[in-house]
């Protein structure tokens, strides 16, 4: 499907399935267009195939700005919505940092260091994120 | 050079072919600077004899640089110093022709960059600041040598010029200084860095554990420092659980506890979730009166207690061996 | 002070702020800056170049790379030509918003870099001057 007229056909950010698991891996530092696209296809395929979790690999990030951390948090909050749980691995360390300090703390999204912590999680009931959701 | 008369020493005998006019015109203009205007009659003479005399000024240079204390052959070498004065005394000489012989000026940037790297690198090799600053002032005696010849009979001429290079000299042997201080102020807070990186090791307690004892205050260079050491630590042993003991910390202000949270929210974004013990009564008396609020990060008296739970909470527990 | 490369963008949408963290983040390499200090830059720059486009309606930016007082420096100036910004000191503080994000814009911004400066009236636009050093 292309964006619209006259522009280019929108690159898009591959959804894998894995049973009732939703993978995606972002290694692109992506513009504006692209971020809210994914957020669209993601909605779509949660329905689409009833997952219940998505997991989401930011490892290959080198920045996360707020217009991220909030795309985050919109996925997280509208798979809730849908009764999945999104979990998001592999911030970088620098990364982190940088989130903290700018005062952003991705309420709502739960987080583990791997893909494979990741899926574990996802595989548990979800534990205390309620003080996570508690937060502003 | 100047025709010279034997009673031109006063400089007032109008006939003298270089008369200096501030000396000799009745009304000099007030808000000149009668050196500056002095100067600039003179300035394609002093850089027109330091060219000249480049060479054998470098060489004088050389040899004052190696008679005065502070020449440090232990920590340079005979052609490394001779290398950097003659690439000095280059860029000294294009300044002294293109710009203002008072120092000011873009055209003298160039010679302060040049004095900016020889004072970090001297600084960082060991020289003290007197012994860098000689550098520059140990080159006046073969400037004022070279002066005194081509004023050989105008001592007026001499005490202006010599006076004007002093001045020049003087101000470009400070700026040594300056940046010299600056870079010793560098290889401190580096060193301050280094002594922080080690006071804050990360153990590894057992598998997916952590802990970070912080010994000393934590302000917000060190809670800088902690979070990457804590990070870092956290990727390399895949932990789940940091145990962040503040048994060391003196006292836990609003500010403190604001920096922990900020540890605490960091480990959390890459999936560990953190425990923060030795809360000394005193502490945690503190915080209750100041209000402080540590959210939902648990906290718990000793290390001791935040390790049972962690292994708990990793799905472990200790359980007695029957002695045989 | 000696500039040793400038690079000047134009950002009008969204989509053209990924530019500008390029280009930031290929100063920061350039200069030399730790990876968390060049995280924290490129950072600052996503946020003040999308303030630019939300509430400036686009403007121009500025990448240096200086040598100042013996240090590696990375300045990024942003600059529109927008309603400009009533109450400095308001928008400075978190939690301040008037298009609905997440209000962390200035403040936040702020705390990433080592220098900021802004200068913003009503009906005169906005310049914010942001660096990070070596």
């Amino acid at each position: 499907m292309s964006a619209g007229k006259g522009l280019p056909p929108v690159e898009r950010i591959p959804i894998l399935r894995m049973g009732r698991l939703l993978l995606v891996t972002i290694q692109v530092d992506m513009h504006d267009r692209l971020a809210l696209t994914l957020q669209d296809d993601l909605t779509m395929r949660i329905v689409q195939d009833r997952a219940q979790g998505v997991l989401i690999d930011i490892s290959a990030l080198e920045i996360v700005d707020s217009f991220m951390g909030r795309t985050l948090g919109n996925i997280a909050g509208m798979a809730r919505i849908l009764d999945a749980d999104t979990v998001v691995v592999g911030m970088r360390p620098a990364v982190a940092i940088t989130l903290v300090e700018l005062g952003l703390s991705l309420p709502g999204v739960r987080t583990a260091l791997t893909v494979e912590k990741g899926m574990e999680l996802l595989a548990r009931p979800a534990e205390e994120t309620a003080d996570a959701d508690a937060e502003e | 050079m100047e025709s010279t008369k034997e009673d031109s020493i006063d400089g007032m005998v109008p006939a003298k072919p270089n008369a200096r006019d501030y000396a000799s015109s009745g009304a000099p203009s007030y808000d000149a600077d009668p050196l500056e205007a002095g100067m600039a009659e003179q300035k394609p003479k002093i850089a027109d004899i330091v060219r000249k005399n480049e060479k054998a000024i470098l060489d004088e240079w050389l040899a004052q640089q190696s008679a005065v204390p502070g020449r440090r052959s232990d920590l340079m070498s005979k052609d490394e110093l001779r290398e950097e004065s003659r690439s000095f005394l280059s860029v000294f000489i294009d300044a002294l022709q293109q710009g203002s012989p008072s120092g000011d000026g873009q055209e003298w940037d160039e010679v302060r960059n040049v004095l900016t790297q020889l004072s970090r690198a001297r600084a960082t090799k060991g020289f003290t600041p007197s012994e860098t600053a000689t550098f520059v002032f140990s080159l006046k005696q073969p400037l004022f040598a070279r002066l005194r010849e081509a004023n050989a009979h105008d001592p007026q001429g001499f005490a202006e010029e010599s006076w004007a290079v002093g001045l020049l000299i003087d101000k470009l042997g400070l700026h040594t200084t300056e940046s010299f201080q600056k870079t010793r102020e560098e290889v401190i807070r580096r060193q301050q860095q280094d002594m922080m990186e080690l006071s804050t090791p990360v153990v590894s307690l057992w598998q997916g554990i952590v802990a970070l004892p912080i010994i000393g205050t934590l302000d917000s260079n060190r809670t800088q420092m902690v979070m990457e050491t804590l990070l870092q630590r956290i990727v390399e042993t895949e932990a789940a659980i940091a145990i962040i003991d503040i048994t060391g910390v003196p006292t836990v202000d609003t500010l403190v506890a604001q920096h922990l949270l900020k540890a605490v929210a960091a480990a959390r974004l890459m999936g560990a979730d953190c425990i923060i013990s030795g809360i000394r009564p005193q502490i945690a008396q503190t915080i209750v009166h100041l209000g402080v609020t540590l959210g939902e990060v648990i906290t718990k008296a000793t290390l001791a207690d935040a390790f049972g739970l962690a292994l708990s909470k990793t799905g472990r527990k200790v359980v007695r061996v029957a002695s045989s | 002070m000696r500039t040793l490369r400038s690079e000047r963008l134009t950002v009008k949408a969204g989509d053209e702020v990924v530019g500008v963290r390029q280009c930031v983040r290929d100063f920061a390499i350039d200069a030399r800056l730790s990876l968390v200090d060049q995280t924290k830059l490129v950072t600052a720059a996503s946020e003040l170049a999308r303030n630019m486009v939300v509430y400036g309606g686009g403007g121009q930016v500025l990448v240096e790379h200086v040598e100042a007082e013996g240090r590696s420096e990375v300045r990024v100036t942003f600059e529109d030509h927008g309603p400009g910004i009533g109450d400095l000191a308001m928008a400075l503080r978190d939690g301040f918003t008037t298009g609905g994000g997440l209000g962390l814009g200035l403040g936040g911004a702020k705390r990433l870099v080592q220098h900021f400066d802004i200068r913003s009236a009503l009906g005169q636009g906005t310049m914010v001057v942001i660096a990070r050093w070596k």
